[in-house]
């Protein structure tokens, strides 16, 4: 029998803005799949997110949900965390929208460890504004405002996160849609500060003009350069040449932020 | 019972009228001259059940507190110039998506980094046009210690009242100097919570557009409500219909319209009989006063008209005193360069002469300056 994923989604908020061959909805499903396998109440959950493609996603969600402003959604979900600590708390936004103006919100949330799951959706391109070159666009890709090849280094999105100090890093791609919801899943329940970098395809935006000329190849693309860390830790560097690693990137018990905090100000409750 | 009386800095006065409106939340950034709000709020939400945090940065700390007002907490936000330009475009964010929250403007001298340790008046225009877009928005303007807990207070609770961010505005004298205080009991002013649903979630409408202010439920009650800075239509989801992008922008401007008489505070002093009028705010109507006091003792007829809210602009009240009253001149103190005067113009429509004081001077405008200006029309 086909998963029903209509309990957590707004149905009547659909047909969505996507493109055909967009791996959002591939996602999504797989967010939604590891937010019921943890039997949590929608009314718990709060979802922000910034501005651009992926960040329209709270809208088909059936949580309390933000559609902040670009690059704001950690910052928001700052505030939301910390007036109500019981509300289980995602901020999501693409690899522009978190690394580019968000990037001050990204590395702070991580260093302090708050307890929010960051999903960072790096389709490597601005789609929404007609495929601009983002932070993680990869050296040499084409994109609108680097008709010659993109002139700079590239973010690895899981390292700024690790350097950063957040307690938990994982990445999964959309095509690997059960390891992504495995993945998403543990984030979600790890205390403090986790970040899940789901790389996902624009064949619009980023795919036509980088050679990638179906949707599907793009999604083969992830197949076939996504290694799980567990292979790729028996690989060669050469053999890892150009690939990348999926799954649980890093994970440390660290005090999060409201925890520690509540106790150095000893906060009085309920006054 | 004797009252408690206090020696205190003006922005300490501010976090103590927070604390007393039911504030919860604090998420700022340092600057100054606007710090000790945060430094007082950092020490004092622990002890009545909230939290304070120093966000990386001033943008941050203004979306932190939209977030925190959401879950149901009133938030509190302060900075100076630079960073309430920082702050704009968030600020928008609530003036559209109607989320109460304060915002402390302590003003220094600007354009950019400015004069960081002079008082000015030069964000007066910014409160109200700062952030881009027609949008609603309040501000007040304390002119003394006990002002800055009162209209703290005050802006807390038309904050609530009325879904609208609420602009503290005040400036670098009165935020650092120190008055004595009286701190009124729990109870002796009245405090406004936002209106909760009383309907069932599948039937809420965070944005009915038949209504000027809606229920705001917080995060994680039931009513899992959307909130975006789209244009939205009434459940709260996007919406690209310029009829209902119109009708909104018009809602949420004429909440406060409507609202005039009990959101628009002016003393009106001296003024019944006045035939020159002062109009000043903060520091500057500080030495106003005295200036009327003294043309007053020289047999001058004039009154001072000072906003403690400035935005919406106070019209009604000029309106009212220049129908009524043959008034000559309006002599306008300001420290910035016409700021307000720009607005009377508008207002008086050439009815009686607009005589602007501009100081960037740094020191507050003298009472012998502001006379000199009275004794022209008298």
């Amino acid at each position: 029998m086909a998963y029903d994923y209509s309990k957590y989604l707004r149905n009547d908020k659909f047909p969505h803005i996507w493109c055909p061959g967009c791996s959002y909805g591939i996602a999504l499903k797989s967010m939604i799949r590891a937010i019921a396998s943890l039997g949590w109440e929608k009314d718990d959950i709060v979802v922000t997110s910034g501005i651009g493609c992926v960040n329209r996603m709270p809208g088909y969600m059936d949580f309390n949900t933000l559609h902040t402003t670009h690059g704001r959604s950690i910052a928001f979900a700052t505030g939301v965390k910390l007036a109500n600590p019981e509300l289980k708390v995602i901020a999501l936004g693409g690899d522009g929208d978190m690394t580019a103006i968000g990037g001050n919100h990204f590395i702070h949330a991580c260093r302090r460890n708050i307890d929010i799951t960051v999903f960072v959706f790096n389709n490597s391109i601005y789609g929404m504004t007609g495929a601009q070159y983002s932070p993680t666009t990869p050296r040499g890709a084409w994109a609108t405002t680097a008709p010659y090849g993109m002139p700079e280094s590239n973010f690895d999105v899981t390292e700024l996160a690790i350097g950063s100090g957040a307690s938990f890093v994982a990445r999964s791609t959309s095509y690997h849609a059960t390891h992504c919801e495995k993945m998403i899943k543990e984030a979600l329940q790890h205390k403090g500060l986790s970040v899940v970098e789901i790389v996902s395809a624009c064949p619009t935006g980023f795919g036509r003009k980088n050679k990638f000329k179906t949707p599907t190849s793009m999604l083969l693309d992830m197949k076939e350069r996504g290694v799980n860390i567990k292979k790729a830790e028996q690989m060669s560097d050469e053999e890892m040449e150009g690939k990348y690693k999926i799954g649980v990137l890093h994970k440390e018990d660290r005090p999060e932020h409201i925890e520690t905090y509540d106790a150095v100000v000893g906060l009085e409750k309920g006054v | 019972m004797a009252k408690k009386v206090d020696f205190m800095m003006g922005n300490h006065a501010v976090a103590e009228g927070a604390i007393y409106a039911g504030c919860k939340f604090f998420g700022g950034y340092p600057i100054t001259p606007s710090s000790e709000v945060a430094e007082r709020m950092a020490e004092r939400l622990p002890k009545v059940g909230g939290r304070f945090i120093q966000m990386e940065d001033e943008i941050g700390a203004m979306a932190s507190v939209i977030g925190a007002s959401l879950a149901g907490a009133k938030s509190l936000t302060a900075t100076s110039g630079p960073g309430f330009s920082l702050k704009q475009e968030n600020l928008g964010y609530a003036c559209l998506t109607e989320i109460p929250v304060v915002v402390v403007d302590v003003m220094r001298g600007g354009p950019s980094t400015g004069m960081p340790t002079g008082p000015s008046q030069s964000d007066i225009m910014q409160a109200k046009w700062g952030t881009h877009g027609d949008h609603p928005i309040i501000a007040v303007t304390p002119a003394s210690v006990q002002e800055q807990f009162d209209e703290t207070v005050r802006a807390f609770n038309l904050s609530e009242k009325y879904r609208c961010p609420v602009v503290v505005l005040t400036d670098a004298i009165i935020g650092q100097m120190m008055e004595s205080i009286t701190i009124p009991e729990p109870g002796e002013i009245e405090i406004v919570n936002r209106k909760m649903p009383t309907c069932k979630p599948e039937e809420y409408l965070p944005y009915d557009m038949s209504n000027y202010v809606n229920p705001l439920p917080p995060f994680g009650k039931g009513y899992r409500f959307h909130v975006t800075g789209l244009h939205y239509d009434e459940t709260g989801f996007p919406t690209n219909d310029p009829v209902l992008h119109t009708k909104n922008t018009k809602r949420i401007i004429e909440k406060l319209e409507k609202s005039y008489d009990d959101i628009v505070k002016v003393e009106e002093f001296m003024t019944d009989d006045a035939e020159v009028l002062v109009f000043a705010i903060g520091v500057s109507a500080r030495s106003a006063k005295h200036a009327v006091v003294e043309a007053r003792e020289k047999g001058i007829k004039v009154g001072l008209v000072r906003p403690l809210t400035i935005w919406p602009f106070p019209e009604k009240h000029l309106e009212k005193i220049l129908s009524q009253n043959k008034i000559k001149g309006i002599v306008v103190p300001e420290m910035n360069l016409g700021q307000m005067t720009l607005e009377i113009d508008k207002i008086a429509r050439g009815r009686c002469e607009v005589e602007g004081l501009y100081s960037l001077m740094l020191d507050p405008i003298l009472p012998a300056d502001i006379l000199e200006k009275i004794r022209r029309f008298a």
